[in-house]
């Protein structure tokens, strides 16, 4: 287990290797779908939301706003990466991102973002929702909140020992490329 | 409030919230198999917290708590009007109680008015029976795992599929292979041999509310859910796609007639988050059994 603790340079990042379990901690800013077609449109950024050396996270959490007015994260498991292919090696680009989070992987595209600008992708435990929100610690921010909803905002979050496998590096390895290899060799052997 | 209204709220809490026993031990036994030191075990080690978790705050397991899906079984000359109403009723009052999330959207619109409730949200299935009892069975059916599943229709000339048990087996195993661990794996296939396109994936649908243990009273199709269980499992998919030695908990296969010009085989998927509960009613609607 590899602490990653922010600031996140591109020489840290691009020592993790595929299979690497790490725990982060650090700010994490959420996006999903409708973030990225709207940053692929060309979107501007608010001025206070600054994304270089970050990580993005592909997560719609569920948030309750508490007595005092203060937002707390009741549940934050990653959502399905894949739908955000065709945008996501632009932003990482763009936008200079240091580490995707979400669950089930992504193409070829973001696999060559991720060699050339020095990005990760880190897998989260899909459905962990209880988990993966005790370690969000505070919620520093919300954007996009009127305009998006609540699951498609951009949330600045704390999070502390959040628990994450690397599979996609930025040396062009992919577990999820190897594993449907394998998977597949291994399934004409018994058909 | 009516006795009903509670019954259910609490089915849902409970479905929502914790696993029944059997996935649970499956998700046990996996853990254990999988070796010591990979992340394939470390992924078993998070979802087993989790569970415990969530269990212990009565929370959500997963922020996608999915379609909601009753089963009702019901003596003759049951009122379905009132049950389905009080039904709706119920998943408003939990998704008021955060025990389900805000799950529910427009598909033309695009909006999500947090109540749960729309065309199709919730489904209730009446199943009338001669007996005097009343059981409502409850699955949360997340859409990670639903958008893995897979309708195919034999013969498939590029899988080599044809008509028979060895087509159905190909196509079943080609429908994990193309998942990976995308519909959060290690899951549970409910599959269904024939029927049309509606019943064929209704009925698979209808698998997931059988015992993860239990033997199919059919022997060709419970041979072919062990072949498939076994067989998945060889391929080292694993856990979250991480690779490892679990990639299914179970395989549920059922058969219904076709027509001469259909052969389908329709395939659902189920995630570790086997959101699945039921209960028997009383005379007074109080639960007098839980159902797993
Ligand atoms: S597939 Fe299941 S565990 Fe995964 S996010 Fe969806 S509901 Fe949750």
């Amino acid at each position: 287990m590899l602490p990653l603790v922010a600031p996140f340079t591109e020489a840290k990042i691009r020592a993790l290797k595929v299979g690497d379990e790490v725990h982060l901690t650090g700010i994490v800013f959420t996006g999903r779908d409708a973030v990225h077609k709207y940053l692929h449109d060309g979107g501007k950024l608010p001025p206070d939301v600054n994304l270089r050396d970050g990580i993005l996270y592909h997560c719609g959490p569920v948030t309750l706003k508490d007595d005092q007015g203060h937002w707390k994260v009741t549940a934050a498991g990653p959502t399905t990466s894949s739908r955000e292919e065709p945008y996501q090696a632009e932003i990482i680009r763009d936008f200079g991102i240091r580490a995707v989070i979400g669950k089930g992987g992504m193409g070829e595209k973001t696999l060559a973002a991720c060699r050339e600008f020095g990005c990760v992708y880190l897998h989260a435990i899909g459905g962990a929702a209880q988990v993966l929100a005790e370690c969000v610690k505070r919620v520093r921010s919300v954007h996009f909140l009127e305009q998006f909803g609540a699951p498609e905002a951009i949330w600045e979050l704390d999070v502390e020992a959040f628990p994450a496998v690397v599979t996609m590096d930025s040396n062009g390895n992919s577990l999820h490329r190897d594993v449907f290899a394998h998977s597949q060799a291994e399934l004409a052997r018994r058909l | 409030m009516s006795v009903l209204l509670e019954s259910l709220i609490e089915l849902i809490r409970r479905s929502s919230a914790e696993i029944p026993d059997d996935v649970n031990e499956a998700l046990v036994r996996s853990l254990e198999s999988e070796k010591k030191g990979t992340i394939a075990e470390s992924a078993m080690r998070i979802i087993e917290r989790n569970i415990e978790l969530a269990k212990r705050k009565s929370q959500p397991i997963c922020q996608d708590t999915g379609s909601v899906i009753f089963y009702v079984t019901c003596p003759v000359h049951f009122d379905t009007v009132t049950f389905e109403e009080v039904a709706r009723e119920a998943v408003k009052e939990a998704t008021r109680k955060g025990f389900l999330r805000q799950n529910s959207v427009d598909s033309i619109t695009g909006k999500n008015d947090g109540t749960n409730l729309g065309p199709g949200s919730p489904t209730v299935h009446f199943h009338q029976h001669r007996g005097a009892a009343t059981e409502v069975r409850l699955v949360l059916k997340g859409g990670g795992c639903e958008n893995v599943g897979a309708q195919y229709s034999l013969p498939q000339e590029t899988l080599h599929a044809n008509r028979d048990l060895d087509g159905c087996r190909r196509v079943i195993l080609d429908a994990v292979l193309q998942a990976q661990g995308k519909g959060c794996g290690p899951g549970v296939l409910g599959v269904c041999i024939g029927g049309d396109r509606a019943t064929g994936y209704e009925f698979s649908k209808q698998q997931f509310l059988r015992l993860l243990g239990d033997r199919n009273p059919n022997p060709t199709l419970d041979a072919l859910e062990q072949d498939i269980l076994k067989t998945a499992n060889d391929l080292g998919i694993g856990p979250m796609g991480f690779g490892g030695r679990t990639t299914l908990l179970g395989v549920k296969i059922c058969a219904a007639n076709r027509v001469p010009a259909s052969y389908f085989v329709s395939v659902s998927y189920m995630c570790w988050a086997f959101r699945r509960q039921g209960i028997e009613l009383d005379a007074a609607s109080r639960i007098s059994r839980w159902l797993y």
